[in-house]
């Protein structure tokens, strides 16, 4: 046993309103410059839907992620070999029209257009290449609450195998729900090992993929082995980038960007201990439906004895520890059962777990639509076909999905009876396996969801492990020249001096 | 004449290489995050995928004759019972047939960054300039092919070997010399070349530097430790 932590992710769709408050902020912080323009670190999707890039999900298109070859786990884009024949140009390489070509507005138009006979509009403008956009066809969110046809949005591959798929395009059968997506830092994951270079590496303290920009000689292999297209190539640096799990935020104790400033609170973020040992042997079980239980065997409790020795063995701090033994992360992936990975097919073992989404259900019981299965409603007649969501979190499996249904269901059914009857309704939680301790539990973590209860961060020990003294009036952040950025307008070495791209010419009027 | 001679093909070389070398480990060393591929296949992948492939099977076929066919001495080609004309004739038909090869390869790249708006607008001027020398370059191979075809016998390739390899065991003079009488084509070439190599620390050109050989004996999973303990 090897014992490593990872500080992993929950995302409660339950509770995502689908504001994009974490896009947004991700990319104030992250990707405001040029060449990551159309990069979102952090996106939410509307699903049903193609998703961002068009099709990510489509791996017959993609080849990303993992495939097992005679028992053994082999890149779908190819093994080395194929990977380095294709070092020329790659084939399996998105262009930058399968995510958007980026463009602004000539909004300065709007100040200096002086007397016009029509109201003057600002028209859009590439990013890119600078020219005039006469209609923008596609954007990061095209499809925010349903955009576009159903046609086109019925080419979702969480729909493959649920019945009667061309019904959901009927107004009054449709259904929908926010799928909010960032880097999953994988626990095998496929964009390091496709990686020509060795620039891309996990972080063994906290399980944090990152690249080495230093290293990063823009191969490109990374975008296409990625099964969820969280790699970007940022066109004016030549180099590959990814979501950092805001690292230096992390390392601080302080939770992601992305997670911080969640409106809704749906975030959560804790340590896991795992077992790196058994990571292959996980991540190459014969069956799909069994990777989602595969990755939960490799999790390690943190509160055994053994572990807790050997986590100290491999250097694991105690406040580490501590931080696994309360981590929420932990709770609902493995206590509750209510998270569940994004897409394990791809066989990367994924770190930012999802709860389904139970919200249209809901409405559905109230309304009186639902079939009552004893206690709880019965989940094959919801507005969310179980088989798309379990085609998104469990390989197809549709029973854990079920189950974390039925215990969302049930805690609130638990609550409604025990504030407004004053009755304590043991019947339900007896029928999803849960008791009364655990339900308050989930109450307090999933529905009043404090902070201090979603963020369990345990700080990183810099302080010991770098000399301070040496550090002081340095540069916060460097490409490793000194405080030079390698992007100076006098480069010897031909880079681009960097400005700001005037779009329209500005004319000064009286 | 003979001075100008003598700094172009005696002395230059040296200047060049140090350039190279020197230019390159700085970059390396100081600026290491701007040694990339500079691929733009983000931005345009058609038109990529036709060009780049066969440019670099091209050049890479290209670079590797005048590796073998300048540096190792002559005495080894007869070993192998391979004389001179024999020599030049396989010179003439592996480089006409790579160099077809990366001419077309390089005329669509250079189509491509010069008339695709994408794509120009995000060339930077050695973007530019690196594949114009090349293709220059190239261009000028293959037209010594027709001098070639007049010199058989393969004496006019000898001179151009005696200069490689005086270069590199450092008999400037004579390496001047041996140069000295053969075809201004082959002279523009040589002088080209050495071109290429001056530019190449500036230009994308280090990318090759950085041919990801270890790859294929690497494990697929690298982890890192933050902070070393």
């Amino acid at each position: 046993m090897k014992v490593r932590a990872q500080i992993g992710m929950v995302l409660n769709l339950d509770k995502c309103i689908g504001c994009h408050t974490c896009s947004i902020t991700c990319k104030n912080v992250w990707t405001s410059r040029e060449g990551v323009e159309y990069a979102w670190f952090n996106n939410v999707e509307t699903k049903p839907g193609i998703g961002f890039p068009k099709e990510w999900e489509n791996q017959q298109k993609w080849n990303g992620g993992w495939v097992r070859q005679n028992g053994k786990l082999q890149l779908k884009i190819g093994g080395k070999r194929r990977i380095l024949a294709n070092i020329f140009a790659n084939p399996d390489l998105p262009e930058i029209d399968d995510y958007y070509e980026p463009f602004d507005f000539d909004y300065q138009h709007l100040h200096n257009v002086g007397d016009t006979k029509h109201q003057p509009v600002a028209r859009p403008r590439s990013l890119i290449s600078g020219q005039r956009m006469e209609k923008i066809e596609w954007g990061p969110n095209w499809e925010e609450i349903l955009g576009t046809e159903f046609e086109k949005r019925k080419k979702d591959t969480n729909f493959n195998e649920v019945v009667q798929k061309d019904i959901y395009g009927q107004f009054e059968k449709t259904f929908m729900m926010y799928l909010p997506r960032l880097c999953e830092h994988c626990l095998n994951p496929a964009c390091v090992a496709a990686c020509p270079s060795g620039a891309i590496y996990k972080r063994e303290e906290d399980g944090i993929v990152l690249i080495d920009q230093d290293k990063c000689r823009g191969w490109r292999m990374c975008v296409s082995a990625c099964p969820y297209k969280k790699i970007y190539y940022n066109w004016k640096s030549g180099k590959s980038e990814k979501c950092t799990f805001c690292f230096p935020r992390i390392e601080a104790g302080q939770p992601t960007t992305c997670s911080e400033t969640c409106v809704g609170r749906i975030r959560y973020l804790g340590v896991l201990l795992y077992d790196a040992d058994r990571i292959e042997s996980a991540a190459s079980v014969a069956n799909e439906k069994d990777l989602y239980q595969a990755q939960l065997d490799i999790f390690l409790d943190p509160h055994d004895p053994a572990v807790i020795a050997a986590a100290r063995a491999e250097g694991i701090s105690d406040n580490w520890i501590k931080a696994a033994q309360r981590s929420p992360v932990y709770m609902m992936a493995m206590d509750w059962k209510v998270a569940l990975p994004l897409h394990p097919e791809y066989r990367t073992l994924p770190m930012v777990w999802y709860v389904p989404p139970l919200s249209p259900i809901q409405s559905a019981v109230q309304a009186g639509h639902v079939g009552m299965n004893g206690e709880i409603p019965d989940l094959k007649s919801l507005r969310i076909p179980l088989r798309y969501l379990a085609n998104m979190l469990t390989a197809g499996d549709e029973a854990p999905v079920v189950r974390a249904l039925e215990r969302m269901i049930a805690m609130r059914a638990f609550k409604r009876s025990q504030q407004v009857d004053g009755v304590e309704d043991l019947d339900v939680l007896k029928q999803v396996g849960l008791n009364a301790v655990q339900v308050e539990e989930m109450y307090r973590y999933m529905a009043l969801a404090n902070y201090e209860d979603r963020f369990v961060i345990p700080t990183s020990h810099r302080a010991y492990a770098e000399n301070a003294y040496d550090l002081k009036s340095s540069c916060g952040f460097t490409f490793g020249n000194g405080c030079g950025d390698g992007n100076n307008d006098v480069n010897l070495f031909g880079t681009k001096a960097k400005g700001v791209r005037q779009v329209i010419p500005v004319e000064l009027k009286d | 004449m003979a001075h100008l001679n003598l700094f172009a093909f005696g002395i230059y070389p040296y200047i060049a290489i140090a350039i190279m070398v020197l230019g390159s480990w700085i970059r390396y060393d100081r600026e290491q995050y701007t040694w990339k591929t500079s691929s733009s296949q983000l931005l345009e992948s058609k038109q990529l995928r036709k060009g780049s492939i066969a440019f670099h099977i091209g050049i890479l076929g290209i670079f590797l004759g005048h590796f073998a066919g300048l540096l190792m001495p002559k005495e080894l080609w007869y070993l192998f019972g391979i004389t001179s004309a024999m020599k030049q004739m396989i010179a003439i038909v592996a480089g006409g047939i790579f160099g077809l090869i990366c001419f077309y390869g390089l005329t669509i790249l250079i189509k491509r960054r010069l008339f695709n708006p994408r794509i120009r607008a995000t060339s930077n001027p050695m973007d530019i300039a690196i594949l114009l020398l090349l293709y220059a370059q190239l261009i000028l191979g293959l037209l010594s092919i027709f001098v070639s075809v007049g010199h058989l016998d393969g004496q006019e390739m000898l001179k151009l070997m005696a200069w490689a390899q005086n270069t590199v065991t450092f008999n400037s003079v004579a390496a001047a010399e041996s140069i000295s009488s053969v075809h201004w084509i082959f002279k523009l070439h040589v002088f080209l070349g050495m071109t290429l190599f001056v530019v190449f620390p500036f230009s994308r050109l280090v990318h090759m530097l950085s041919v990801p050989v270890q790859y294929i004996s690497r494990q697929h999973q690298i982890v890192r430790q933050r902070f070393v303990r």
